[in-house]
C-alpha cells in the first residue's frame, strides 16, 4: 500500500478581522492501511484533511506526503496517484455522455483516439455501465451517476482513491452498491462518511473534531468514540 | 432547452461517419450560401437540402421539432416584420432561411459527438502551439461551456422553485442572489474536479 504522511500538517485562512482561523490544527500522521475511513460532524476538518492528500489544498505549514512526493510541491504528480471522488457528482461530470466522460480522463494517457475510446469503453463495463455509454450524464439516477464519477477517476488506475461522502446524497440500494464498488478495489481508499456501517468496514477511522484528529484507531472504537462525543 | 445541448444520437449514417472538419466547412459553405443568395425560390431550395441532411442523418422529427422551436418562433415574429415592412416573398424567405439554418446546425450536433468535435478543435489548433496556444485546454474550455447550459439552467430552476416556496416570486433579488452564488460555487467545484482528475495539470 502507498504511505500517505502528515507531517505536522496544518491549514489556516484569513478571518474576517485579520485573525487567521484554523480549519485543521498540526495533524501528523503516518496512513499504511488499505482502507482508512474519516467521520466526524459537519464543519469539523474532516474534508479538509481528505483534500490535503491529492493538493486540493495545501498546507499552510508542514508537509503531506504520498510515497515521499510533497503534495504542495508536486502537485500534479500526486493527483496521477490519488483519484478523488466528490458528494456531488454532477460537479466532477463535465462531458455531455458516459464514456466521453471517462474518455476526458484518459486523454493524457493514451493519444490515440481509438484506444482511448476502447479503454472507456472497458472501464464503464467493468463498472456495469456498458450500456449506458452513449447516455447524457443527465439521464442517469443519482447512483449511476456516482458510479460514473467513480470510473471517471478511477480509469486511469490510481494508487489511492479519496471519497468525500461519496454516498451522501444516495438512497439504501445505492448506497450499499457504491460501498460494494469502493470496497472491493485494489487501492489504498480514504474514506470520508457520515455512513457508520459504512466505516465501519474500514481497519483504520479518524475521528475529526474542531479541527483535529481527536481518535485514531480501529474502527469499532472510534465509532463508539464519536457516538460518545456526540451524546454528551 | 437549448437546442444543440445534449442532442446527439449515435449511429452509423453517412453523416456520422464523415470526419468532422468536412461536416463544419459543409455547414458554413451551406450557411453563407443560405444568406447570400436571394430568393423565396431558391429557400425552398436549400430547405429541400436541408431537409436531406436531416434524413440522411436519420433525425427523430420529434427531436428535431422540439430542438428547433426556439428558432421557430423567432423565425415568424421576423417574418411577420419583413411582410409588413416589406413584402410577402422576403417574409416566405427569411423564415425558410432559418429554418434551414437552424435544422442543419441540428444535423451537425445529432450526428456529431462533442469529444469528436473537441478532438478537430485540438488538431486544427495544434500549429498554434508555437504561440503559446495550449490545444487541450482551449478544447476543454469549450467543452465545458457546452456541458455547463443544462446544469445552470437546472440551477435556475431550482433557486425560482426556492424562492417561490417561500413566496418571494416577485422578489428578483430573492432568485437572482442565490442563483449566481451557485453557479459561482458550482464553477468552484468543476474546477476542483477538474484539478482532482489531473486535468489541465
Amino acid at each position: 500500500m502507498p504511505e500517505i504522511t502528515f507531517e505536522a500538517a496544518e491549514v489556516t485562512v484569513d478571518g474576517p478581522d485579520d485573525r487567521p482561523r484554523t480549519i485543521l490544527s498540526a495533524t501528523s500522521l503516518t496512513l499504511t492501511e488499505q482502507r482508512i475511513g474519516v467521520i466526524g460532524g459537519n464543519g469539523s476538518g474532516k474534508s479538509t484533511l481528505a483534500r490535503l492528500v491529492n493538493g486540493l489544498v495545501t498546507p499552510t505549514s508542514g508537509r503531506v506526503l504520498v510515497d515521499g512526493l510533497d503534495v504542495a510541491r508536486e502537485g500534479a504528480a500526486v493527483r496521477r496517484r490519488v483519484g478523488f471522488c466528490f458528494t456531488d457528482p454532477a460537479a466532477q461530470l463535465v462531458m455531455p455522455t458516459c464514456v466521453e466522460d471517462v474518455e476526458l480522463s484518459l486523454r493524457r494517457h493514451e493519444k490515440d483516439r481509438v484506444r482511448r475510446r476502447q479503454l472507456a469503453l472497458d472501464t464503464l463495463a467493468r463498472f456495469g455501465l456498458a450500456e449506458r455509454a452513449d447516455v447524457s450524464v443527465h439521464a442517469l439516477s443519482g447512483g449511476q451517476r456516482q458510479l460514473l464519477a467513480l470510473a471517471g477517476v478511477l480509469a486511469t488506475e490510481p494508487d489511492v482513491l479519496v471519497a468525500d461522502e461519496p454516498t451522501t446524497l444516495l438512497d439504501l440500494r445505492n448506497t450499499r452498491m457504491i460501498g460494494e464498488v469502493l470496497f472491493g478495489l485494489p487501492q489504498q481508499l480514504m474514506l470520508v462518511s457520515h455512513d457508520l456501517d459504512l466505516v465501519a468496514r474500514c481497519d483504520r477511522v479518524l475521528v475529526v473534531e474542531d479541527g483535529r484528529v481527536r481518535f485514531d484507531g480501529p474502527a469499532r472504537d472510534a465509532i463508539a468514540d464519536y457516538v460518545e462525543s456526540v451524546s454528551a | 432547452m437549448s437546442m444543440t445541448v445534449g442532442v446527439y444520437r449515435p449511429g452509423r449514417t453517412l453523416l456520422h461517419r464523415l470526419p468532422v472538419g468536412a461536416k463544419l466547412l459543409g455547414l458554413a459553405v451551406l450557411s453563407v450560401a443560405i444568406v447570400v443568395v436571394r430568393g423565396p425560390l431558391t429557400s425552398l431550395a436549400f430547405l429541400a437540402v436541408a431537409l436531406a441532411c436531416a434524413l440522411i442523418g436519420r433525425l427523430d422529427l420529434r427531436v428535431a421539432a422540439r430542438g428547433l422551436r426556439g428558432v421557430l418562433i423567432a423565425a415568424v415574429i421576423v417574418a411577420a416584420f419583413q411582410w409588413w415592412l416589406f413584402s410577402l416573398g422576403r417574409a416566405v424567405e427569411s423564415l425558410l432561411d432559418l429554418v434551414s439554418l437552424g435544422l442543419l446546425a441540428l444535423t451537425l450536433s445529432v450526428t456529431t459527438a462533442v469529444s469528436a468535435m473537441l478532438d478537430a478543435v485540438v488538431r486544427w489548433l495544434t500549429p498554434l502551439r508555437h504561440v503559446g496556444v495550449d490545444p487541450e485546454r482551449v478544447a476543454l474550455t469549450i467543452g465545458l461551456a457546452v456541458q455547463s447550459l443544462p446544469g445552470t439552467l437546472a440551477l435556475a430552476t431550482e433557486t425560482r422553485d426556492a424562492a417561490r416556496a417561500r413566496g418571494l416570486e416577485r422578489s428578483p433579488r430573492a432568485y437572482l442572489t442565490p442563483f449566481v452564488i451557485r453557479v459561482v460555487a458550482r464553477a468552484h467545484e468543476t474546477g476542483d474536479a477538474l484539478k482532482a482528475r489531473g486535468i489541465g495539470d
